[in-house]
């Protein structure tokens, strides 16, 4: 333990620790409960992923790995990395397939939202809420399994289209589910929104200022939560989203005001859930028939991406708020020249602090997790210094220095 | 006075190796029906005779910045304390072993002592999370005194007035008049909210949800038996088994101390220790009724509550409630209605 000179001491939670899932470090320096310091870091899950599809795989390859990025977006990564290479590479997507890639993601959507209510749940003690939501999130997944074939990783994404179709067998069996979930979302908001010890333990905690939130780019459900409506699928939509009506949810649609505190943000991702289950819903509705691939030959389809060159960039609103991919093609190189990831939790752990200050030491869990943080796609560095064995630190005039140089090598190749 | 040691001492085994059989059961129960309240099937109701094996079995470790003999007597004192009160409270139609010794003020004192045992472990484990932790457990346990004292003192004040030639503070005079009998609606009334309040502070004194801030497992990782492990973790987990059956055992003494016997007496007639049993079997139903009203529901219905809002509850709402029933005993015993 260590204790400081004025009487507060330093609390380590993490890189491992049971109120986070992932490994992060948050290193707080506490006064008694009150929590007076807080210092973030990041970096302990780093994979090398765009490294992989930089050196490694080939374009068709790096659609299964940039699955895994997430295990929870696993549609998002791909989804926005496909139509990245697709602005690259100046292929076309039939209408179908746009469609069939929303509807795919909205039910990814429902499944995170409901999967974060529980974690949520569990943070805060609540273990029989967690418990509920999951059986209920069960429905999700086999219609999800139903319709792609997996529960977790989709494996649906491909250039050009997506890799199965939904037939009108699947198109009722997700009928099906968006009917249980409109029969018990009274139910769910009522279990959520209702419950006094939850109200106890999530009203004016971890509040975020809408001032914050544009100063430190927050993105997603946190962002709205705090009455920033900025959403992908309505500031510029991609996919079939351009079709459907979609509109940015803040928690004053329900409250009619914004707090910006963890109970607005538990108010927006339900609504979400309602929204995206209409969502479904609608694009089912107005799927037009047709192609679902622009090209079925795979080896063609590769050999296209070889011979393209320029770059390109997908923006998704994923689960968690806005993922951006850059992806750069050179001619006669099978994989990506360049390839850089941006995940939602990249912007949402700096909030962290401005929400943690003057809070509690109970509040931790909670607050972290009503960010829906996810640290594997956040890390994309590390740095290790072996030699001299300290802990390294980038300024940010090193940073910036980094950068340029990037810059610069990058136009070169170019 | 031999044959009294000998009594105390073979009573003492007997009734520690009841209540530790019996209370690891009381937890199996309880987490089988919570499972079932929340979707789950749950472990077998054995399961926390299995845990207490596995635990026995593991490597005990001492961190190394622990204080070690501190570290080493928490547990014990613990379990010790908490079987020692056991003695000074009677079980069904037996009077309590050491019922020449002490009173209710005893246990109240004794009380208090798994609740230090379980401080000094925390503070000399040497881990930031388990000095917090038991700067959480002082703090519930400053709560929860104060109500806990108000019923029990506010019946000893009543039984002082009205039935003068007993000693007040004796659990033979709780059982001799139950606190309902002879009550008007009003004094009902206010034994009723004192009842609810013993609910609670068994709640709190279990250290389960809400009120489980001293482990507090997704804030603080375990909290005060964060570095605890193998034989010492596995003596707070029977402590744990322990402390239910001593305060349900408790809030009997105080508001059920009834027995089935006089009920049967008359339709069947079995040998006298033939109705002891029966009596201890009830008496253990009884626990088990009040585990499932006062830790089964409860945890399973509410999320974690924060430190200060705890403290709000008991010094704030359960005083207020507790002021109300005094007032209406105390208007019952002085004659007002």
């Amino acid at each position: 333990m260590i204790m400081n000179d004025d009487a507060t001491f330093i609390i380590p939670v993490g890189p491992v620790h049971p109120a986070l899932k992932e490994p992060i470090e948050l290193v707080l320096t506490v006064d008694g409960e009150r929590i007076v310091g807080v210092d973030v870091k990041c970096s302990q899950v780093h994979r090398g992923i765009e490294w992989l599809g930089m050196n490694r795989n080939n374009a068709i390859q790096s659609i299964y790995l940039s699955e895994r990025v997430c295990g929870i977006c696993n549609v998002c990564h791909p989804y926005c990395m496909v139509m990245a290479v697709e602005d690259a590479a100046d292929i076309e997507v039939p209408e179908r397939a746009d469609y069939i890639r929303t509807i795919v993601a909205e039910l990814e959507r429902v499944h995170s939202h409901l999967l974060w209510a529980g974690v949520a749940a569990h943070e805060i003690g609540f273990d029989t809420v967690f418990h509920y939501t999951w059986a209920l999130r069960e429905e999700i997944m086999d219609t999800i399994e139903y319709v792609t074939g997996n529960r977790i990783t989709k494996a649906i994404m491909m250039f050009g289209g997506v890799r199965r179709d939904i037939d009108r067998d699947r198109a009722k069996r997700i009928k099906k589910a968006t009917q249980y979930y409109l029969e018990r979302f009274e139910k769910i908001v009522d279990i959520f929104l209702h419950d006094k010890s939850i109200m106890m333990r999530t009203r004016n905690v971890g509040i975020l200022t809408k001032e914050d939130t544009l100063k430190l780019c927050a993105v997603g459900p946190l962002a709205r939560a705090s009455g920033v409506p900025k959403d992908v699928r309505q500031d510029a939509p991609y996919g079939a989203y351009a079709e459907l009506n979609v509109e940015a949810i803040t928690p004053d649609m329900y409250s009619g005001e914004t707090v910006g505190d963890v109970y607005d943000r538990i108010i927006v991702r339900l609504l979400e859930v309602k929204q995206s289950i209409d969502l479904i819903n609608q694009a089912l509705d107005n799927m037009p028939a047709g192609q679902i691939m622009s090209e079925k030959n795979y080896v063609k389809l590769l050999s296209i991406i070889k011979r393209s060159e320029g770059e390109g960039i997908g923006r998704v609103e994923a689960p968690r708020g806005e993922d951006i991919h850059y992806v750069r093609l050179e001619k006669g190189k099978e994989s990506f020249l360049s390839w850089k990831i941006r995940a939602p939790t990249y912007n949402n752990v700096l909030p962290w602090i401005p929400m943690l200050l003057g809070g509690e030491i109970a509040d931790v869990p909670i607050v972290a997790a009503s960010t829906d943080p996810c640290m594997s796609c956040l890390n994309r560095v590390a740095v290790v210094d072996e030699k001299k064995k300290r802990e390294y630190e980038i300024s940010k005039e090193y940073m910036h220095d980094l950068s340029i140089k990037k810059t610069r090598r990058l136009m070169r190749n170019a | 006075m031999l044959n009294y040691l000998l009594f105390s001492i073979a009573g003492t085994f007997v009734l520690g190796a009841f209540a530790i059989l019996f209370g690891l059961s009381v937890k199996g129960i309880d987490r089988k029906i919570s499972a079932k309240m929340q979707w789950r099937i749950g472990p077998p109701l054995r399961q926390p005779f299995r845990d207490v094996r596995k635990l026995m079995i593991k490597e005990t470790v001492i961190p190394n910045n622990a204080v070690p003999w501190i570290y080493n007597a928490a547990p014990v004192i613990c379990l010790s304390s908490l079987i020692t009160i056991l003695l000074f409270i009677p079980i069904g139609s037996f009077p309590a072993i050491l019922r020449a010794s002490g009173d209710i003020i005893v246990v109240l004192y004794l009380l208090l002592i798994p609740s230090i045992a379980i401080i000094m472990g925390g503070f000399s484990s040497g881990s930031p999370f388990a000095d917090v932790g038991a700067q959480r457990e002082m703090v519930l346990l400053i709560s929860y005194e104060l109500p806990l004292s108000m019923v029990i003192f506010t019946f000893a004040w009543r039984f002082s007035i009205v039935h003068p030639s007993y000693p007040a503070l004796s659990f033979q005079t709780f059982q001799a008049f139950p606190v309902w009998i002879a009550q008007s609606p009003v004094g009902i009334a206010g034994t009723f909210i004192f009842l609810i309040i013993m609910f609670l502070v068994t709640t709190a004194e279990m250290a389960k949800i809400p009120f489980d801030i001293p482990e507090a497992e997704t804030e603080i990782a375990g909290g005060v038996f964060v570095e605890y492990s193998g034989r010492n973790y596995a003596l707070f987990y029977i402590a744990d088994a322990v402390k239910i059956v001593v305060l349900s055992a408790l809030l009997i003494a105080i508001f059920f101390p009834y027995n089935i016997s006089p009920l049967l007496i008359s339709y069947f007639t079995f040998p006298q220790w033939i109705w002891q049993l029966i009596n201890v079997l009830f008496f253990m139903l009884k626990v088990i009724l009040i585990t499932i009203f006062a830790v089964t529901f409860i945890r399973t219905s509410l999320s974690r509550l924060k430190v200060d809002q705890i403290v709000r509850v008991y010094w704030f709402h359960l005083f207020t409630a507790g002021i109300a029933g005094m007032i209406l005993i105390a208007l019952d015993t002085l004659g007002v209605f």
